[in-house]
């Protein structure tokens, strides 16, 4: 007869081991947008980096959904890049079914409702949507991965968001500023202020964040009939838009330090 | 899972009772989570035989690629005549580091797909180029990564398709990336930093013969400091003339300067 | 009822060694209205014929944007012209999807032909009633083609499918070698004459029930830098009609007489 003592339940040793493959990664960079009257200003760094290596100079982090959306995107770049992919296909259905654009509003609750679809296993991605409002206005939303949104007028996202959003928060919503009597500050920013706050805070960034740098690519969305406030003098200005009837799209790309 | 069949333990416990003479509640545990097939079918996993580094850069005519020739069992130097390299059609490499049997896995399901393609296509002229492949590679491996049960490798797919020429990566995450220079394993700290120099910004004047020179001096750099590696590798060129994959070569080492170190030779000491 | 012994079920052959169903089915691309398409060396377009119920209802929908770079016009049941569109649709995405490259055309045109072919082979399945001419642009140029529910697809410099679509293609043989060097405008203008053919004798082309597709650079006449397909209806297309030749001389064959109103006359 056997020893009683080898008849026992499994030790508690024997559990099931942790898996150890993780399925996410983070790549750093960091995304932009604002918004004013009848324009909004999207941007990203095209910097991809792992850990303290640069995968590549030139990743891009924001698209071009429509002629008048435009989405940045941040967090694990695989991840980034699906997430794209799959809004583009859902836009390419809507416009087969309804034969024009998604609007921005719709574009927004579609977004969130594809991220939070994933809730229990996320994309590991900021989302910001910038763009024209059916109403001609400039609109950003904001999204966290799972799916969280508001429409805002400025958001940054990404590695270098605690160094920008307190940035633009001071200068767009005048956060800690004081008016002068008889002169309240501005509802809205014209949009050579703004370019030049968006360039203004990828420069900063890169000075004091590794994972920022190499290159600053920034759309330009403005509404419909808008005049182009001098967004054509802009040098190496490239226009995006697709017809000749809505929205404009301008795309602008700056060189960033590289170290 | 555990490899080693020593472990593996005996099929049924030797305390079962088989004459069932004790009460159900006290007779021997035999049962889940026991023995070693115990995890069932096995997802996750870990590389097992692994090829090191891969290379690649653009230059005047194409694309570059070189990958040594090891596939290693851990530490231990395994298989030393294994190619890492693999075309892809006419204008297509791929070079693999990570699991080579995942690697395996994939030149197999490349080829079917050249098989597939060429049933459906059959000189229609829309062959697979070299982004193409590319893109089908990072769906296969981003969809295996997100069932949790990843193509552990870190690839690297070149080509030279209408003049232009490819060169772009993607790894066990699904996470791909495009640039003049790129390595992978222990070349992306390494080597990296070294084709970079010799290459961002020169890409059009580089010739095949510098091309060649920057690959073996980088290749010479990452054996003598990557445990991983082996003096015997390949050098892939891909042009609009097609591809070439080189017969393993080596480059003349110095290991004089170890003697007095300690830590590299035979220690006396 | 039933004309002859052979044609309740597509998987037997007559004694002729014909598959009436597939006729049947190559008769209802008859009875929809004319669609006609050329190519150049630059472009492929599409022209069709709208019909409309009565002065209340709206126009049929003759053509289907399948992607960026493909467009179909139809000719027969638009509900099967819908379930093919869409499985275009889908191979169109997952060639995006899975090799980021727009799916080659005649690709896509054969897996339609494939999917049509696999009806006309099968106990409990009918043809699809409807036929297609393919426009499209990839690596190598501009492409028309023609899909017919047989399953059978071939490529054309010049085709038409639909009633009375042979004054059409009369026209077309007659002028189609020019086509390869035509502005975009002359191609179109060549396009709505080989169209006009298709008329009964009181109609003429208008705003109302005159398609449009277009795959190649815009057009003077076009408000657009997009060179992907497009449709253009409604006004959109007066400048074009305006280029139109005036039909006074009756120098044009008159078309043989068509019952476009009637039922399948499969006679013999």
């Amino acid at each position: 007869m056997p020893d009683m003592v080898t008849l026992s339940y499994p030790s508690p040793s024997s559990k099931p081991q942790q898996r150890q493959f993780n399925p996410y990664s983070e790549n750093g960079g960091t995304i932009l947008a604002i918004s004013g009257a009848d324009f909004s200003v999207i941007a990203g760094d095209t910097r991809q980096s792992e850990g303290y290596s640069i995968q590549t100079r030139y990743a891009p982090k924001v698209f071009r959904l429509t002629d008048n959306a435009v989405l940045a995107v941040n967090g694990f770049a695989a991840d980034g890049n699906m997430f794209v992919k799959q809004v583009r296909q859902r836009l390419e259905w809507y416009r087969h079914a309804h034969a024009k654009d998604m609007p921005l509003r719709a574009i927004a609750r579609l977004i969130q409702t594809m991220l939070y679809a994933r809730r229990f296993f996320p994309y590991y991605v900021y989302n910001i949507l910038g763009g024209i409002e059916e109403d001609g206005s400039g609109a950003v939303y904001s999204f966290d991965p799972v799916g969280s949104y508001e429409r805002e007028s400025c958001r940054a996202a990404g590695a270098a968001q605690s160094l920008v959003q307190p940035f633009l928060d001071n200068q767009i919503y005048f956060k800690n500023q004081v008016a002068l009597p008889g002169h309240p500050h501005p509802q809205h920013l014209p949009l050579l202020t703004v370019i030049q706050l968006v360039i203004d805070s990828f420069t900063s960034a890169t000075e004091r964040h590794i994972e920022v740098g190499d290159g600053l690519e920034m759309f330009i969305v403005l509404a419909k009939g808008s005049p182009l406030y001098g967004v054509e003098n802009i040098a190496g200005v490239q226009e995006m838009t697709v017809t000749n009837e809505g929205e404009r799209i301008f795309v602008v790309r700056r060189n960033l330090k590289r170290d | 899972m555990d490899h080693f069949p020593t472990n593996w333990g005996r099929p049924r416990n030797d305390g079962f009772d088989a004459y069932g003479t004790y009460p159900i509640a006290q007779r021997p545990y035999n049962g889940l989570g026991n023995d070693v097939f115990s995890e069932g079918v096995q997802r996750t996993q870990q590389p097992i035989v692994t090829g090191t580094s891969v290379l690649a850069i653009k230059y005047k005519d194409g694309v570059m690629m070189s990958a040594d020739n090891l596939a290693s069992y851990g530490s231990l130097a395994r298989f030393k005549d294994i190619q890492r390299l693999h075309p892809v059609g006419t204008n297509t490499i791929i070079g693999a580091g990570g699991d080579m049997s995942d690697f395996q896995y994939i030149q197999a399901l490349l080829d079917d797909l050249m098989v597939e393609e060429f049933t459906e296509g059959d000189g229609d002229g829309h062959a697979l180029g070299p982004g193409e492949i590319h893109e089908y590679l990072s769906q296969v491996m981003y969809a295996r990564r997100s069932k949790m049960d990843p193509l552990w490798n870190s690839l690297i797919v070149g080509g030279v398709k209408d003049g232009k020429r490819f060169l772009s990566y993607v790894d066990l995450l699904g996470t791909t990336y495009s640039a003049s220079t790129l390595a992978t394993g222990y070349g992306s700290y390494i080597a990296q930093p070294l084709l970079r120099k010799a290459v961002e910004g020169n890409e059009d004047n580089i010739t095949e013969e510098e091309a060649v020179k920057i690959l073996e001096q980088s290749m010479k750099v990452l054996f003598y400091r990557d445990a991983r590696s082996l003096n015997k590798y390949q050098i892939a060129k891909i042009t609009s003339d097609g591809v070439a994959i080189s017969e393993s070569r080596s480059v003349d080492t110095q290991w004089s300067f170890a003697d007095g170190i300690r830590g590299y030779g035979a220690q006396t000491q | 009822m039933f004309r002859n012994t052979y044609d309740s079920d597509n998987t037997v052959f007559s004694p002729q060694g014909r598959l009436h169903q597939v006729e049947y089915a190559l008769e209802a691309v008859k009875q929809g209205s004319a669609a006609v398409g050329l190519r150049s060396k630059t472009h492929s377009i599409l022209l069709a014929l709208k019909r409309s119920t009565g002065e209340l209802a709206s126009y049929q929908q003759k053509m289907f944007r399948i992607d960026d770079h493909v467009g179909i016009a139809i000719a027969g049941l638009t509900s099967d012209a819908r379930v093919l569109s869409n499985f275009m649709r889908q191979q169109a995405m997952s060639s995006k999807m899975a090799f980021n490259r727009p799916v080659p055309v005649n690709r896509l045109v054969s897996a339609i032909a494939d999917k049509a072919q696999v009806n006309t082979q099968e106990y409990g399945r009918r043809p699809y009633g409807v036929g297609f001419l393919v426009i499209g642009q990839d690596q190598s140029g501009p492409h028309l083609y023609e899909f017919s529910p047989s399953g059978n697809s071939y490529e054309y410099y010049a085709m038409s499918i639909g009633a009375r679509s042979q004054s059409a293609k009369t026209y077309l043989e007659k002028h189609y070698e020019s086509f390869a060097d035509c502005s975009l405008e002359d191609l179109i203008k060549h396009g709505l004459h080989a169209l006009r053919e298709t008329l009964q004798q009181d109609k003429d082309l208008n705003v109302n029930n005159t398609s449009i597709g277009i795959v190649g650079a815009p057009s003077v006449h076009e408000k657009t830098t997009n060179v992907s397909f497009r449709i253009l209806e409604g006004e959109t297309i007066q400048p074009f009609l305006d280029t139109m030749v005036p039909k006074d001389a009756p120098a044009a064959a008159p078309a043989p007489p068509a019952s476009t109103d009637e039922d399948v006359q499969m006679a013999e």
